[in-house]
């Protein structure tokens, strides 16, 4: 028991000090600009499909919750404002930071893990590049860039869902939707929330690099490297989304409304 | 030795309790090719990765061109990598990008050639070691004995004085083995590069080596020519001499 919880300190502590590197590289030169974009490409263009479809089913089905909610209670015409903050404060950010996890996390964990145990990494060293700053640093800052993004495709693409949804019921016209979706939505409801998803990207990036590039054990490595990026990278997503949403409400107090 | 290229003084190296290698020592002269034979797991490939700070050793020191490996920084270890080309036992090539872009990666971050001028030497490395028209080709596309010889261009791209190869005839039948040898052989005759070959095949090591040094349990046993080995005091190196495959 002690040896096991030693261990998981151990791995904490190393995940941590992995952290640490990446933020102290990500200020040095080479910035390796090409990676990064490339990266940012590979890991956010190719997302949006996911995104936009997710974005739009949840913001369908939480306007059918909405409207059963709200209806008991004569207030229909909430409804768009009720699915927006909703989606704006939370849902939005947290949904998309755990799709992301699931298929950028993954992503990460198996192609890092591959090169490591096929030596691509050591034949990257070998060439005289740091590949940690080639592979990990430009992954994480990728990760980091796209996922606030990302978080604005999954609150818009829901704003749609729900209005579709809304509109077959009430027949709503769009810009009545719209004027009402944004009416009690303000600045603290909206960019603090969005903006936090870039934590869950250094997270995400970081877990499942760290994994990846530490990978032994041949093939088998690089499916449990793969397997855990997106169970330690979700898990540390929902529990860190508790720290981040109480340090909205310490900086933004109007957040807490 | 002053002209050695690449000097192991003392070198000791373990993985746990696992004693990996015990007071190793020897040296490359410039324009040598020396060949490092030994069973599986008695740490040839990692000698050969500390030669460029892939793997640092537990105490001693490892010198490549006069200086010290072991004591460099980053942009040190670098500069010296730069001088150094490393074949990899399975070929290491990068399967997210074309053959030739492999063999245009180093050129590309560490020379200020123009576009075109990449494409020209890196067609002409691939021609070196035998291969036209595939430089759009994946790794994924391509033979492990082709894999073989562009891990070689790649390693070359940059003209390295030195190179190390790590069980260059590894999974490959005895003619493409034969075929990479002979390219060795014929890059040390004609751009004099000194060279480090780790191997468990004797022909291999026969043809490519002016010296061979066996490792046998994190010690190098014996060391000299082919011939000299042949009359080793240790019956298992004269025994390894004398057989026709692997060990």
């Amino acid at each position: 028991m002690r040896s096991t919880l030693s261990s998981i300190a151990g791995q904490c502590g190393d995940v941590a000090l992995f952290g640490f590197r990446i933020l102290r590289d990500s200020f040095r030169p080479p910035w390796e600009g090409a990676e990064i974009a490339k990266q940012i490409f590979e890991i956010g263009w190719r997302s949006l499909p996911l995104i936009a479809a997710a974005g739009f089913a949840v913001g369908a089905v939480m306007s059918m919750h909405t409207r059963a909610s709200l209806e008991r209670f004569g207030a229909e015409a909430m409804i768009p404002a009720g699915l927006a903050i909703a989606l704006f404060k939370e849902t939005g950010p947290l949904v998309t930071g755990l799709l992301f996890s699931g298929r950028v996390g993954a992503g990460i964990g198996a192609e890092l893990g591959a090169m490591r145990v096929s030596e691509q990494i050591d034949a990257l060293e070998s060439l005289a590049v740091d590949s940690f700053k080639y592979l990990v640093v430009t992954r994480v800052m990728a990760c980091i860039a796209v996922l606030p993004i990302l978080t604005t495709v999954m609150n818009f693409t829901g704003i749609l869902g729900g209005y579709i949804a809304e509109t077959v019921i009430s027949g709503m016209s769009f810009a009545l939707y719209w004027e009402r979706a944004w009416s009690f939505v303000d600045f603290v409801d909206y960019v603090p929330p969005t903006l936090k998803t870039c934590i869950f990207g250094f997270i995400i990036g970081t877990i499942a690099s760290y994994l990846g590039y530490n990978t032994t054990g041949g093939t088998a490595g690089v499916g449990q490297a793969s397997t855990r990026s997106v169970v330690f990278a979700s898990i540390l997503v929902i529990l860190s989304n508790v720290v981040l949403v109480k340090a909205i409400f310490f900086l933004f107090p109007g957040a807490e409304g | 030795m002053a002209d050695a290229v690449i000097r192991f003084e003392n070198v000791y190296k373990s993985f746990g309790a696992h004693k990996v290698l015990e007071n190793v020592s020897f040296e490359v002269p410039r324009g040598s090719a020396l060949c490092i034979l030994g069973r599986s797991g008695t740490g040839k490939s990692v000698t050969i990765k500390q030669m460029i700070g892939l793997i640092k050793p537990d105490s001693g020191h490892i010198y490549v061109e006069g200086r010290d490996v072991t004591a460099m920084n980053a942009a040190e270890l670098s500069r010296v990598r730069r001088r150094i080309g490393f074949l990899f036992q399975y070929s290491a090539l990068f399967d997210s990008i074309s053959v030739g872009e492999n063999v245009a990666f180093p050129l590309r971050r560490h020379t200020n050639l123009e576009e075109d001028e990449i494409r020209d030497v890196v067609e002409k490395k691939l021609a070196r070691v035998g291969l036209r028209g595939i430089y759009d080709k994946m790794p994924s596309q391509i033979s492990g004995g082709m894999q073989k010889r562009v891990g070689l261009a790649r390693a070359l791209a940059l003209d390295p004085p030195i190179l190390l190869a790590d069980e260059p005839s590894s999974g490959l039948d005895p003619i493409t083995s034969q075929e990479i040898d002979e390219l060795l052989l014929d890059l040390k005759h004609t751009e004099h590069t000194t060279m480090v070959v780790v191997t468990h095949n004797i022909p291999s090591a026969r043809r490519i080596g002016d010296e061979i040094a066996v490792l046998e349990g994190g010690r190098i046993l014996d060391r000299g020519s082919p011939a000299d080995l042949e009359q080793s005091e240790h019956a298992i190196v004269r025994e390894f001499m004398t057989l026709e495959g692997g060990i």
